[in-house]
């Protein structure tokens, strides 16, 4: 497997006050295409940044990572934008979809930055919903939905636009067992089934499980 | 438009807050609405007033009389093609309540002087040939339920007959209108012919209130109204002439600079839905910051962002202002059948339009400003925190 992900001596300093805080000293990681990493430590860790860093989110102080032969940290912030779109996917914690809009229409929005027909837009919205079972589910808000679907909803918006690579930062962290379960499966089928590389931040071992491989961060270092 | 639902979507996100907010610019525009109506109404003599025309005064005070000898002088000045006149009736109809311009005029050279005014050529021609005639405005005359072919009896406060008597009868022979709305408030008056009257009056005959003279050349007119003040000069009956439009603003300044009123009462007003819609946008804006940081996550552009902010709070006034112009408009009926016709026609012109126009885009820009920049400027990392 080609490496899909490449960190180089990546460093991640915050202020915080009138303090520097160095949240990443060095970090070096390579993710082959298809990979499914989990990113594991405790609080503090820097493993939410290095997740950051790798979704275009953030960008290091010093170091460089290339994405699919894309030198990221060099990207303005408009053409980090348009790579975002593009080619990677996000699914946190809290889901974070718009309350405002249906599932159909959170799964449609990255779509929006793209120049498909309205007709192509929903058509593909409910492709992503039918990969995540939740195709009865579309006109449905976010208020209407469990814990469990809100996430399966994300994850269609983090897979609608056909993106190589998926970011997901505690996926489970809000969900029981057993939706826990259901939605590491789910994530599981994307990267056996369809290929999608998936870089998983998580504190939850069970979780971690689901990964074909685990890093450990500690202190802002890989262990 | 494809942004159009997510803008609509955001910003009836809280409705009852929405609505609200939205029902504060409805009443700002619709203050707006009436009170540029009210201005326009009040400014309309001005508005419609003809470059080529100058009026002639004493000039002392227009309530001093100049002698109708002064005609043939005026159409002899270099430059004047037409010469009217007019004098004030001071009427009253009935009751002291119902007062209204009737003005003693010359019927074919006051018609001529004022082409603006509306007229059926077969009522022109009775006025002209009619020395008790009389034509009345539109309005006027629905107000007070006149036909063309009645006896009009009007008081004069000012004139009195022969016979020592106040009370006049003319012969309602027509009825002048006019289409554009800011001309028909000019028509609210009485037109009577000047030969009965100066003929039929105790005394001041042989005199008139003002002159109106229409000149070949707008380009000329000051000119020929230095000149015209200059031939009357050291006479016992000095003049002041100055072209109409001046005239008019200076008579409605005599009631007050109501533009300056009017431009006060509505910066107070927008300056208030200014700080009030703000304070909403701000608040709004701030609840939704980990939303807009999903928005920049899944590849929208700090200016897309910064857009989409914007033009919601471009759509909050923009509804607010249509829907307040809208309610102005719909008020207008009611509002001039309350009045009676007292007044000039309220109306709210193209302009107004555009002037709201304006105002809405000056408006939405102040208050989505502030909360757009903020989001321009936002971390998606520091954006989502909020909801960790």
């Amino acid at each position: 497997m080609s490496a899909l992900v490449e960190v180089r001596d990546v460093t991640k300093t915050y202020r915080r006050g009138g303090e520097t805080i160095e949240v990443l000293h060095g970090i070096d990681l390579d993710i082959p295409r298809g990979d499914f990493v989990a990113l594991m430590g405790p609080s503090g860790s820097g493993k939410t940044t290095l997740l950051n860093l790798i979704g275009g989110l953030d960008a290091p102080n010093s170091g460089s990572i290339t994405v699919d032969g894309q030198r990221i940290e060099r990207l303005s912030s408009g053409a980090l934008a348009r790579w975002r779109a593009a080619n990677v996917g996000f699914v946190f914690q809290f889901y974070n979809l718009l309350p405002v809009l249906s599932a159909q229409k959170n799964v449609e929005l990255p779509l929006l930055l793209t120049s498909l027909s309205a007709a192509e837009r929903r058509r593909r919205a409910e492709i992503a919903l039918t990969l995540v079972g939740l195709r009865d589910r579309a006109r449905h808000k976010p208020k209407e939905l469990s814990g469990g679907q809100e996430q399966r909803v994300a994850i269609a918006r983090a897979i609608v636009s056909d993106p190589t690579l998926l970011v997901c930062d505690e996926p489970t962290g809000d969900l029981d067992r057993a939706t826990a379960h259901e939605i590491m499966t789910l994530l599981s089928m994307l990267n056996r089934d369809h290929g999608k590389t998936i870089v998983m931040v998580t504190h939850d071992p069970k979780a971690a499980e689901y990964a074909q491989r685990r890093f450990e961060l500690d202190k802002g270092l890989l262990v | 438009m494809k942004y159009l639902p997510l803008l609509w979507a955001q910003l009836f996100r809280k409705k009852a807050r929405t609505i609200l907010t939205v029902l504060s610019v409805v009443v700002a525009f619709l203050l707006f609405g009436l009170l540029e109506a009210v201005q326009m109404a009040f400014e309309s003599g001005a508005d419609s007033a003809d470059a080529k025309r100058l009026l002639t005064i004493a000039r002392y005070s227009i309530i001093e009389p100049l002698p109708m000898s002064y005609a043939p002088r005026l159409e002899r000045v270099p430059g004047v093609v037409a010469v009217a006149w007019a004098d004030w009736f001071g009427a009253r109809y009935q009751n002291e309540s119902n007062a209204f311009p009737v003005f003693a005029v010359d019927p074919a050279r006051y018609l001529d002087m004022y082409p603006e005014f509306e007229i059926a050529p077969a009522q022109r021609d009775a006025f002209v040939k009619t020395r008790t005639g009389a034509v009345a405005g539109r309005r006027l005359a629905e107000r007070y339920g006149w036909k063309v072919g009645q006896k009009l009896p009007i008081a004069s406060e000012i004139h009195t007959r022969t016979d020592g008597s106040l009370d006049w009868e003319f012969d309602l022979v027509g009825i002048i209108d006019a289409e554009d709305p800011a001309v028909r408030g000019n028509t609210d008056m009485v037109l009577v012919n000047v030969a009965y009257f100066d003929e039929a009056r105790q005394f001041g005959r042989g005199k008139t209130g003002w002159y109106i003279i229409r000149v070949a050349d707008a380009e000329q007119a000051r000119r020929i109204a230095a000149e015209i003040d200059q031939m009357f000069m050291n006479s016992p009956d000095e003049t002041k002439t100055q072209p109409e439009k001046e005239f008019a603003v200076g008579f409605a300044k005599q009631i007050g600079d109501l533009g300056a009123l009017v431009t006060r009462i509505l910066i107070a007003v927008f300056f208030t839905i200014l700080i009030l819609t703000g304070n909403t946008m701000a608040q709004a804006i701030r609840e939704r910051i980990p939303e807009l940081a999903i928005l920049k996550t899944v590849g929208f552009s700090d200016r897309a962002v910064t857009a989409l902010v914007l033009g919601e709070a471009l759509l909050l006034i923009a509804i607010g202002g249509a829907l307040g112009m809208t309610a102005a408009v719909a008020l207008m009926p009611s509002l001039n059948e309350a009045t009676g016709g007292r007044f000039p026609p309220l109306y709210v012109a193209p302009t107004t339009w555009l002037l709201a126009a304006g105002l809405v885009a000056a408006l939405g820009l102040a208050v989505g400003l502030p909360p757009a920049l903020r989001v321009n400027w936002l971390r998606i990392v520091d954006g989502l925190a909020g909801h960790r």
